[in-house]
């Protein structure tokens, strides 16, 4: 029988989500177990109905050079989180400017808050990256993807891992760490899933026929090394009950604010610039057809923003209780951080010249093309924020959640929307994608809905600290925090029109990868703009 | 592995690597890229050496400017405690009636309880200090426990209703669902209704002002004008605390609500108090 092993491992596992639900030791962790029971149990059904007892044969799929089952169901994934991160997101937005929409218990912010971070990030952002990795490694090696169904375990162990994350925020579980909310139960089966995830990848560039390692693997080799270094430190803590919901984190005070924000920072560094520029790295000369830029660049930049990007987390912690040695540094290794974070843009936005043209001509290069702008705009106002003098003003304001955005929206956004209309007509033997002209309306609705809120949220914040500082000539305080609170509404209803104009393009992506997967093909008149001949230089 | 070859659109020769049609050109890095990476990398060495930044064994480097931000902010604290201090020593020395009848010290103070008044007063009193449900508005001329600034001072200091001080307003209304039977609580709710607006059942008023008469006059006051000793409020008018239509105040009488307000005085400092009173007493009603 196929999947033998898998079912019998599944319904134990189901049978100890059981056993953790009868003997919980806290209500949450109980209803947390039941949950967990339920999707297992589901799980187990569904591959018993897929089972046959025939003896297992070869399919076209085990034959082919390349595995792409998991790689297909990461981009529906990638789609399907993507649109409910946005949702969630336009959601909060939307009960910041009207407190009323605040649903007790499940649905208040500081629960949807989590779900919104976590979704966009970690569901969204993770399986984009663990698509595209396991897509590109396997073309830029010349390798099928190593372990054989390991690499669905890594799929399946994260979508897993993603439910559990975001059941549990609904259910009020967290250890109050920034992006690492999930107790220390997930911690473990997200830490197993990464091992996994990095056996598959390094087992595949191992088993590479070609003789060097392409830059963009470098990238993602990082991230998954990283991420896992970060997530083991960060995660450290002991459990109250090993049936029950809460730990207690290793670290305390200071030492545990640090080692948070040294998480915190390198999620950004590792999982947001180092995983997605090496999606960039493949999938922008693959769409540009023009060769990557400058080789040297690319090494230089690589090496130099791994070892920066590491020190630079205490910037999080300026004018805190944190010494002010460990201040500087995190300053100075921001500021340092700002070219090697630029050569990425260079190279990518270089590697066009000679095909400028396409951005006419090609809605998903000027996706791509917005996607490093938006990489190189961040990249500069982060270290700037960095600045211990600017982040005065801008810490704790609305400013950083500008930031993050621009950043979030409009790097990662952008550039893993373009690899999902590169990747679907390839992964499922289309011709082309449905509708172009989709994706013309999706780049507009996306890069507007950007721009809005990212402006809007500068103006926001740098008003709030500046009402949050402005005495009068005697020397006192001229607001109260409540009245810069009150000032926040109108961009606060801006902000969730920017972020509702993103969720749109986002939906219309949805409809447009159904209905290339469906194989259907829009008859629509071509897009305006003809390419025009390439010529050679003199 | 394909050989070096010339990129026939930028004329610039390739590494000769390839990986699934992606070939890789073989130019320099940019210059300006570089020597902004230099220029970085050299300020963040002699920003380190300026400020407090290597951990050594047991200590960690200063810096040549002698920075630490717990000095600094020391510093500024002290700067704006000494650019203030003049007045803050005569506001000390002085009661609430003389800081009132000094122009210049009114001033500062209304400014400086102004801002006090955004840190510890809105939660309950309101940003524009209009008050809320269960917490009087402060900028009309309707006074609890008494609008002149020595009243406001003693009420700030000490609190309404609050245990840890022996000076705090005290009194409170009794519950008359034990004393009076409850078709005299209806009449004197229909009475007490009547004096601020409309009653539902004006035929109990009559039978109401007699029940007023034996019972809340004591300390409302006869004319139900209140009493701002005992904190009893004035019933002629259309303010209210807690209750204003018949069924709210018969329920107020029966089993009335009682605010409590902390003291500041210790918790702020007689100083604050002082500029606090002054604030409020400048909002309109003070008398």
């Amino acid at each position: 029988m196929k999947y033998a092993m898998e079912t019998i491992l599944l319904a134990l596992a189901a049978f100890a989500a059981l056993l953790g639900a009868a003997f919980a030791k806290d209500s949450q962790f109980g209803a947390h177990m039941w949950v967990l029971f339920f999707v297992l149990t589901a799980s187990v059904i569904v591959l018993m109905r897929t089972s046959s007892y025939a003896p297992a044969g070869v399919s076209a799929e085990d034959n082919s050079p390349y595995m792409d089952g998991p790689v297909r169901y990461g981009v529906i994934a990638t789609v399907f989180w993507g649109v409910t991160g946005f949702l969630v997101g336009v959601i909060v937005a939307a009960q910041l400017a009207f407190p009323d929409l605040n649903i007790e218990p499940w649905l208040n912010f500081g629960r949807l808050r989590p779900l919104h971070t976590s979704a966009v990030i970690f569901a969204f952002g993770g399986n984009a990256l663990i698509a595209t990795s396991f897509y590109v490694v396997q073309r830029t090696s010349r390798a099928r993807l190593f372990g054989g169904n390991l690499a669905w375990y890594v799929f399946w162990g994260y979508q897993l891992f993603i439910i559990m994350a975001a059941t549990g925020y609904l259910l009020g579980i967290t250890q109050s760490r920034e992006y690492a909310e999930p107790e220390w139960y997930v911690d473990i089966f997200l830490t197993v899933v990464w091992v996994a995830y990095l056996i598959v990848f390094l087992g595949t560039i191992l088993n590479r026929k070609e003789p060097h390692i392409y830059v963009a693997n470098w990238f993602y080799l990082a991230f998954i090394v990283t991420i896992a270094m970060l997530h083991i430190v960060n995660n450290l803590a002991v459990p109250a009950s090993f049936l029950g919901s809460k730990s207690y984190s290793l670290f305390s005070g200071v030492q545990d604010a640090l080692t948070q924000w040294w998480y915190g920072h390198n999620a950004v560094g590792f999982f947001l610039t180092a995983g997605f520029l090496g999606m960039m790295y493949y999938f922008v000369p693959k769409q540009a057809e023009r060769p990557v830029y400058s080789y040297r660049l690319s090494i230089i930049h690589f090496w130099s923003l791994i070892f920066l990007y590491i020190w630079a987390g205490p910037h999080h912690l300026h004018y805190t209780a944190l010494p002010d040695w460990a201040q500087t540094l995190g300053m100075v290794f921001s500021i340092m951080l700002w070219m090697p974070s630029w050569g990425g843009m260079i190279n990518g936005l270089m590697t066009l010249s000679g095909a400028w043209d396409k951005i006419r001509t090609d809605p998903i290069i000027r996706m791509m093309v917005v996607a490093i702008a938006f990489y190189g705009m961040s990249t500069f106002e982060g270290p700037m924020m960095s600045i211990k003098a600017v982040n005065s003003l801008s810490h704790y304001t609305e400013w950083t959640i500008g930031h993050v955005h621009s950043g979030a929206l409009g790097w990662n956004g952008m550039i893993t929307f373009g690899a999902i209309y590169f990747l679907v007509p390839r992964l499922w033997g289309r011709e082309r994608l449905y509708s172009m002209r989709m994706v013309t309306w999706h780049f507009w609705l996306a890069t507007l809905g950007i721009v809005v809120y990212a402006a809007v949220m500068w103006v926001a914040g740098i008003s709030q600290g500046l009402m949050w500082r402005e005495y009068d000539e005697q020397g006192f305080l001229v607001y109260s925090f409540a009245e810069s609170v009150a000032a926040m509404v109108p961009y606060y209803i801006v902000r969730t029109i920017g972020g509702l104009m993103f969720l749109a393009g986002a939906l219309v992506m949805a409809f447009n990868v159904y209905m290339t997967i469906r194989g259907h093909v829009r008859q629509e008149e071509p897009l305006p703009g003809a390419a025009p001949a390439i010529q050679p230089a003199q | 592995m394909s050989e070096k070859q010339i990129d026939e659109l930028s004329g610039v020769e390739t590494t000769g690597h390839e990986w699934d049609g992606i070939q890789e050109l073989n130019n320099p890095m940019p210059r300006w890229w570089l020597w902004t990476f230099y220029a970085t990398i050299v300020w963040a060495l002699v920003y380190s050496i300026a400020y407090p930044a290597w951990p050594l064994i047991s200590t960690t480097t200063t810096g040549f400017l002698g920075y630490s931000s717990r000095a600094d902010v020391k510093n500024e604290l002290a700067a704006a405690e000494q650019a203030k201090s003049a007045y803050v020593e005569a506001v000390k020395a002085k009661s609430v009636g003389e800081i009132l009848a000094d122009q210049n010290l009114r001033q500062f103070a209304t400014a400086a309880g102004s801002a006090a008044f955004k840190v510890n007063c809105i939660q309950c009193h309101g940003s524009g200090a209009q008050g809320s449900p269960g917490f009087p508005n402060l900028n009309d001329d309707e006074w609890l426990w008494g609008g002149n600034i020595d009243q406001i001072y003693q009420t700030i200091a000490h609190g309404v209703r609050f245990d840890g001080d022996e000076d705090t307003h005290v009194s409170e209304m009794p519950a008359f669902a034990d004393v009076l039977e409850p078709q005299q609580i209806n009449e004197v709710a229909a009475y007490v209704a009547s004096l601020e607006g409309q009653a539902d059942t004006p035929d109990l008023v009559p039978a109401g002002a007699q029940v007023f008469a034996d019972n809340c006059a004591a300390c409302h006051g006869e004319n139900a004008k209140g009493n701002k000793e005992m904190g009893a409020p004035d019933l002629t008018d259309a303010i209210a605390l807690y209750a204003s239509g018949q069924a709210a105040i018969a329920r107020q009488v029966r089993q009335p609500k009682h605010g409590a307000m902390p003291a500041w005085g210790e918790r702020l400092g007689d100083v604050k108090v002082k500029e606090l009173a002054i604030f409020v007493h400048s909002l309109g009603g003070g008398e």
